[in-house]
């Protein structure tokens, strides 16, 4: 049958379509695009990473991670009630002129009378850090069983070039260390000491931020990036970083 | 011991009039208060002393080790193709150029020293936990042996060990060439920040080297002859015109880079980089673009250059002169302009720069820095000058 010969058909309509055909089709669609499709979020940072990590394979080295720690925030939950950053400060003695993790705010246009966007930032735990490539003394380093990017302190001359290097502003300098400080997703203070989740995480009325990881299926976080219809973002893709922090609306 | 050398064999007294006395004691005034204020901010805390912030991790101190490094490499692979490939005219310039080479070498790692926050530590982590991924790890270890490596060369120059001096002095040459490109990587490799990331920074900072070398050649073989109310040989005139020629290409050359790596974030990229490029054109690195970076350190130098007809050691000097400051504002506005732009632009009511003024420690240790290399040169001149004026012959 040609081309031509459909348009003489009468058209059936969508009514009599079984669901799971429209949901076929629809699933089919994404995956074509390549947007949002569910099976590995990895395709957002990089299409081609993805693809490396099916094939157990990465430009980034050891990937992913088990347990690959992540961390979805739900942004538009966000109401900026700064729990997150409290519960940070108290868990990581986070001294009061830096931060780990902190809540940007953004006003709406003039005229615009929703409430401001809210956007907790923290580090990202790239699978590419580029603070870890610029060490000098390997002072921070990619954690080889968590992927967690952490902080040997002693090691650190305080050269800042990590601070330069991090597309997300997530260091500081803490003078009492004498040493860059950053999150660590709680691990010293908390997922070391076998509790699940990160202070910020379990101090956020709202569920904004889910921590979970991306090789597990059951996670929280995993099905909410890899639910097919779902936009999920991240920041500053353009650097190369590969962020394990996610962002979604929800 | 018929090797025995003694000081005396190679100062020259014509360099040590009460006039250059007294200026070799105001410079080293100036190098003491610079390491005062290194040491108060190490003791302190640098947040108390240096106005560098979280978004803005880096300022002056980071640029006056940038510039110093970078004159550094122009002077020592100058001094080497003189040496090593002979017959051209400035070798009668390239004792003084190892020399200073050490010099200026040693300024930018006494500011770079109290820059960063632990250099104790460094000494330590540098050698037990290398990062071999890192630029500024390859970037101090080239410079520190390159500094190893031209002490020796010129304690060779000195017992007349000729051979093995050239031999040093390619080694030397290399490892500042290397450390150099590396510098320009700790750069162009972030892509965090786009006004720096790309391939083209390593090759600017070595034409940027080439060019400082040449201008500082010029300027301080000058001043040599001046301290001692002598004029030049023509052995060392013609050695000044071919730094001339080298400085004259150059200028060019960054001429060209300039032109071309501005107009390369207006026809796409990315924002922070664009935005960070306005503010050399019309926003707050204006005046030190316009008016430091290209009018004084380059159209006007290539001007005078030029009219000189390189026969003209006072005019060249001028020029000289103004290519370095042009050249210390060039490292300066690219250090800034780089983490000026904020990350999270759009959001928090961030400004569109963010503001980075000197504070009065970072400023003394950078005039330290140039303490050191001015009293470096009057006392180089005063206990090897005739080392440096016999240069040429061997």
């Amino acid at each position: 049958m040609k081309i031509s010969d459909f348009e003489k058909l009468k058209n059936e309509g969508t009514e009599k379509l079984p669901s799971e055909e429209r949901r076929r089709f629809l699933r089919f669609g994404l995956a074509v695009t390549g947007v949002f499709l569910g099976g590995s979020v990895l395709s957002l940072t990089s299409a081609r990473n993805a693809s490396g990590v099916q094939e157990k394979k990465s430009a980034a080295g050891k990937f992913p991670y088990k347990p690959h720690y992540t961390m979805v925030l739900r942004q538009n939950r966000c109401i900026d009630c700064e729990r997150c950053m409290e519960a940070c400060v108290r868990t990581n003695h986070v001294p009061s002129y830096g931060y780990r993790t902190t809540i940007m705010e953004q006003n709406r246009a003039a005229g615009d009378d929703r409430d401001p966007l809210f956007m907790p930032v923290l580090c990202n735990h790239c699978n590419r850090p580029p603070c870890v490539r610029v060490c000098p003394t390997t002072a921070t380093y990619k954690d080889k069983e968590t992927g967690i990017v952490m902080m040997d302190y002693k090691r650190c001359i305080g050269c800042k070039t990590c601070m330069a290097a991090c597309p997300y502003n997530a260091r500081y300098f803490n003078e009492e260390t004498r040493a860059v400080d950053k999150c660590n997703f709680c691990f010293d203070t908390r997922l070391s000491k076998g509790k699940k989740l990160t202070a910020c995480a379990e101090a956020c009325p709202a569920d904004v931020r889910i921590f979970g990881e991306l090789t597990d299926e059951n996670s929280e976080a995993y099905q909410l990036i890899h639910k097919p219809d779902r936009k999920v973002w991240v920041l500053r893709p353009e650097t190369g970083a590969m962020p394990n922090v996610f962002y979604i609306n929800d | 011991m018929s090797n025995m050398i003694s000081i005396e064999d190679f100062s020259d007294p014509k360099a040590a009039t009460p006039g250059v006395s007294k200026t070799t004691m105001l410079l080293m005034l100036l190098v003491a208060i610079g390491i005062g204020c290194g040491l108060y901010a190490f003791v302190i805390g640098h947040h108390h002393a240096y106005n560098n912030t979280r978004e803005m991790p880096w300022g002056i101190l980071i640029a006056g080790y940038a510039f110093f490094a970078i004159v550094s490499t122009g002077l020592c692979v100058l001094a080497t193709v003189s040496h090593f490939m002979g017959g051209n005219p400035m070798s009668s310039l390239a004792n003084r150029m190892v020399f200073l080479s050490i010099v200026t070498i040693i300024g930018g790692f006494s500011i770079i020293g109290v820059e960063i926050e632990n250099p104790h530590r460094m000494l330590l982590y540098n050698m037990l936990s290398p990062n071999f991924t890192s630029n500024i790890w390859w970037m101090g270890t080239l410079y520190g042996m390159a500094v190893g490596f031209m002490f020796v060369e010129f304690f060779s120059i000195l017992t007349a060990r000729y051979k093995l001096a050239i031999g040093l002095g390619i080694l030397g040459a290399l490892a500042e060439i290397m450390a150099n490109t590396n510098l320009g990587a700790v750069f162009a490799t972030l892509s965090a920040r786009p006004f720096w990331y790309g391939a083209q920074l390593p090759i600017y900072f070595l034409a940027s080297a080439v060019l400082s070398g040449a201008a500082a050649i010029i300027m301080f073989t000058h001043f040599a002859y001046r301290i001692r109310g002598e004029n030049m040989n023509s052995a060392v005139s013609e050695g000044i015109r071919s730094a001339g020629k080298v400085a004259t290409l150059t200028l060019i050359l960054i001429i060209v880079a300039t032109s071309w790596r501005f107009i390369s974030f207006f026809v796409g990229g990315t924002e922070l980089g664009r935005v960070a490029a306005e503010s050399f054109l019309s926003g707050p690195m204006a005046v030190n673009f316009w008016v430091f970076e290209i009018t004084v350190g380059l159209i006007v130098p290539l001007a005078l250059l030029l009219a000189s007809k390189m026969k003209n050691p006072g005019l060249m000097t001028v020029a000289a002169i103004m290519i370095l400051i042009g050249q210390f504002f060039q490292r300066y506005d690219l250090v800034v302009a780089g983490q000026m732009v904020p990350q999270y632009s759009g959001w928090d009511n961030l400004p569109t720069y963010f503001s980075y003024i000197p504070s009065f420690a970072e400023f003394m240790v950078t005039f330290g820095g140039f303490g050191i290399a001015g009293a470096g040169f009057l006392l180089g001149e005063r206990f090897f000058g005739r080392v440096f004026m016999q240069s040429g012959h061997h």
